[in-house]
């Protein structure tokens, strides 16, 4: 592990026997009579970046919940870094982290106090040298003792990651990383991300609807319809099956159900 | 928060971290540190006075002075535990914070304990204030009671908690649309819990109901070492009993609930 999580957090066995980040078999979530996640099932190898594409509704979220094990699925089974989620979710919390627009940082405390608070729940060490490392790295310098809430959309995003990274997860999951951020920022965001992985060899989960970054990030992407997979593959290969020269228009083709760019799809 | 488990592991610095949370929270709103005294101010005025008014033209109550505003301060004791837990709780809630805490290692029994924790410290700074207002201006003084009221606060802050820990997971469950559950649940419990009159008063089928709430014992064991200046132990122990079952089954119905969040979703929505 390259983190600085406590000791009952390192890998175990489990780990060493289970290669892939993310295992999810068959899995199913029913809300009363919506199937949000209908029988999915794949694999994200450890230090890969990972794009889930899809419309709204498409089951991005409850899926990537049900990883997190804020969700509880209908059935399927979960295991992340080699441990079955929710039922042993104690042993990967800690070395996992997210990023998500659903939550937000309690706006009245500062960048620094919200830091040093999810800092010690993840038990990190050195935390004010990482504080400071994170407040270097993401440009928070200026506004680290500043109320939360008194930031704009951009400076909060940068502010999420860094409570992301704060325990140098190894497997990262985020949903729109990059939402509202300007294009400026938003490439420097998604240099950081690469740059982090590639560092800490971290397993990258990202929801995105921004085409380009999902290009630009991924070596792998997987686009959901109606909680159904679509597709699985490089983004290269998706692109090329489609016979298009960019994954916005692979992903509007998968939206209108057409295949090729052309006929529509009998579903 | 890892898993559903209540005991596994548990971390003092998490807990810590919680209460620092809280802490900073304080810190940064002086509205919410002035409600924490503003309340509990005005009550203890209000039937302090009452109280003075009813000495001067009534015997009974001249020879059980003190009943009135005792039986204040103790249901503040049990109304503001409650609230303070609550409130700590809500504010995750209100801040869209609860999802970070849930994907955090924090357990639910850190979580717990660390809202317990806040509910003393919020008492602290409400009550102590109003405990010395009606000293110097009633010439009340609620340490007098001594030793009885340690027993007197435990089982009404064992009370609030088990309520405090049930509303929470209500509110985890059902979202913010729940929310007024937390203001209003202590005061179904008031006119049973014979606050500010004997359980004699009641009918004699609501009596048996009475009796199953742990307050009802400490306002009966307060009135009687107030008018006939006895302690009645039995009556804490009956209360202190009764609380350690309502402690235990608001635990389970908290896990319950949670586990009930996670499988309808409602933890990502965490709105009405």
């Amino acid at each position: 592990m390259t983190g600085n999580a406590n000791a009952s957090s390192r890998p175990t066995v489990a780990d060493a026997i289970s290669s892939a980040a993310i295992e999810v078999d068959r899995l199913v979530k029913v809300y009363k009579q919506t199937r949000a996640v209908d029988d999915i099932s794949f694999s994200l190898p450890r230090g890969s970046i990972t794009g889930l594409l899809g419309g709204n509704g498409a089951g991005k979220t409850t899926t990537i919940a049900m990883i997190m094990g804020l969700v509880l699925p209908t059935s399927g089974r979960v295991r992340v870094l080699g441990h079955r989620m929710p039922e042993e979710s104690a042993a990967v919390l800690g070395r996992m982290n997210f990023e998500s627009p659903y939550v937000d940082m309690p706006m009245r405390l500062t960048v620094r106090q919200n830091l040093t608070v999810f800092g010690k729940l993840y038990a990190v060490k050195h935390l004010s040298g990482r504080i400071a490392e994170l407040a270097d790295d993401l440009d928070l310098t200026d506004f680290i003792d500043r109320a939360n809430g008194k930031l704009s959309a951009g400076q909060k995003t940068r502010v999420a990651l860094a409570k992301a990274l704060i325990n140098r997860p190894e497997l990262l999951l985020l949903d729109e990383p990059t939402a509202s951020l300007d294009p400026d920022t938003a490439d420097w965001v998604r240099a950081h991300l690469e740059r982090y992985r590639r560092d800490n060899n971290a397993t990258i989960l990202l929801a995105s609807h921004n085409m380009l970054e999902v290009e630009r990030l991924c070596d792998r992407v997987i686009i959901m319809k109606r909680g159904r997979i679509e597709d699985d593959d490089t983004p290269g290969a998706i692109m090329a099956r489609y016979n298009r020269t960019t994954l916005e228009e692979v992903f509007l083709d998968v939206a209108r159900g057409r295949v090729n760019g052309a006929r529509e799809v009998a579903r | 928060m890892s898993g559903l488990s209540l005991h596994r592991g548990l971390s003092m610095q998490r807990i810590g971290a919680m209460i620092l949370r809280y802490w900073y929270l304080l810190q940064s709103s002086w509205p919410r540190l002035l409600e924490l005294l503003y309340w509990p101010a005005l009550q203890v005025i209000t039937w302090g006075f009452l109280q003075l008014y009813i000495a001067q033209n009534a015997n009974f109550f001249a020879r059980a002075g003190g009943t009135l505003i005792g039986a204040v301060i103790l249901w503040d004791i049990l109304f503001r535990g409650q609230l303070g837990f609550s409130i700590s709780f809500l504010e995750e809630m209100w801040a869209r914070n609860i999802g970070n805490l849930m994907m955090s290692p924090l357990k639910p029994i850190e979580f717990l304990l660390s809202l317990m924790i806040m509910s003393l410290i919020r008492l602290a700074i409400g009550v102590i204030p109003m405990t010395l207002l009606a000293l110097f201006l009633f010439h009340f003084n609620v340490y007098g009671l001594g030793l009885p009221l340690i027993a007197f606060f435990c089982n009404l802050i064992f009370t609030s908690w088990a309520v405090g820990i049930f509303v929470s997971g209500l509110v985890l469950r059902n979202g913010l649309g729940a929310e007024s559950i937390v203001w209003t649940l202590m005061f179904a419990i008031m006119p049973l819990a014979c606050v500010y009159y004997p359980v004699s008063v009641l009918p004699i089928w609501l009596q048996y109901v009475a009796w199953v709430l742990p307050p009802t014992y400490v306002f009966e064991g307060m009135r009687a070492l107030l008018i006939e200046n006895s302690f009645r132990i039995d009556l804490m122990l009956d209360a202190l009993a009764i609380n350690a079952v309502l402690l235990v089954a608001s635990f389970g119905a908290f896990l319950a609930l949670l586990r009930s969040a996670k499988k309808n979703g409602s933890l990502l929505s965490g709105g009405e």
